[in-house]
């Protein structure tokens, strides 16, 4: 895939009937930060009621884009909706976009420094995570403008 | 068996002891990779590493883990026991290597098996 190119996974479904939005911002390159989103988020879910099951995999997700950002952006707007029937997490970032999607999807590959890498990141395995871990997940990219991750999760 | 006595018989140093102080724990996992953990832990689960920065707090909270214990004598950086303390989140440490940790962890019967 050319630089600059973008790659978009399966069509998901609109969240035109969310019960709850809430947008969140992450500092890129806080790491004392890392993950206080993630949390505010699984605090909201809970006190939606939703499943244990599905937050359990919505932190998965979460956690993993956050750190994303945390580690390459320079910020990035979080948006949590939940509608009646899923949990959507979209995470948009200003950062150096993907040159390779195809590439950053391959579990193994990291662009991650050594600094990231001795903290127990970049080992290439959080994209792949996400999109395992998520019901639908797409990914677009613009290199030099940032990265969109949109993730849904089917409430039972 | 209760963390409380895990910690005791298996001569762990505590750090910090958090909300999951009086409750059962029967599972562990070890790991430094932290996409890792977060994809496999398991709640009121007992997590081994050598990472000893803040980081580690938010991955045991956001999976409900019962703990960290931290091998080889590491010992946490201060805004790792700041956010221990914040979370409440029990932070331990062993003298002993993750391998170590993990035979006698097994003989109190914490499990690797889900």
């Amino acid at each position: 895939m050319p630089p600059g190119a973008t790659s978009k996974g399966i069509v998901l479904s609109e969240s035109v009937d969310a019960r709850f939005r809430k947008l969140f911002s992450i500092e890129g390159g806080n790491f004392q930060a890392a993950g206080s989103v993630s949390k505010q988020i699984k605090m909201i879910l809970k006190q939606l009621s939703i499943d244990n099951d599905l937050i359990w995999r919505a932190m998965i997700v979460a956690y993993e884009a956050e750190m994303n950002a945390v580690l390459y952006a320079r910020s990035c707007e979080v948006t949590l909706s939940v509608s009646t029937h899923c949990v959507s997490l979209q995470f948009k970032d200003r950062g150096p976009g993907i040159p390779d999607i195809g590439l950053a999807m391959t579990e193994g590959y990291s662009t991650a420094t050594r600094e990231m890498r001795e903290r127990g990141f970049g080992a290439g395995l959080g994209l792949p995570n996400m999109k395992k871990t998520a019901d639908r997940f797409s990914i677009e990219s613009v290199v030099g403008e940032g990265t969109t991750l949109q993730m849904e999760l089917d409430i039972p | 068996m209760k963390l409380k006595d895990i910690v005791e018989k298996a001569d762990l140093q505590v750090f910090h002891a958090g909300e999951s102080w009086e409750q059962e724990t029967g599972l562990g996992y070890v790991g430094d990779l932290l996409s890792d953990v977060i994809a496999s832990g398991r709640k009121d689960m007992l997590w081994i590493t050598i990472q000893v920065h803040e980081n580690i707090v938010a991955v045991a909270s956001l999976k409900d883990l019962a703990g960290i214990i931290l091998a080889k004598g590491n010992q946490p950086h201060d805004d790792t026991l700041t956010a221990a303390r914040a979370e409440n989140i029990t932070l331990l440490g062993s003298r002993l290597n993750a391998y170590q940790l993990i035979e006698k962890l097994i003989g109190l019967g914490v499990s690797g098996n889900a």
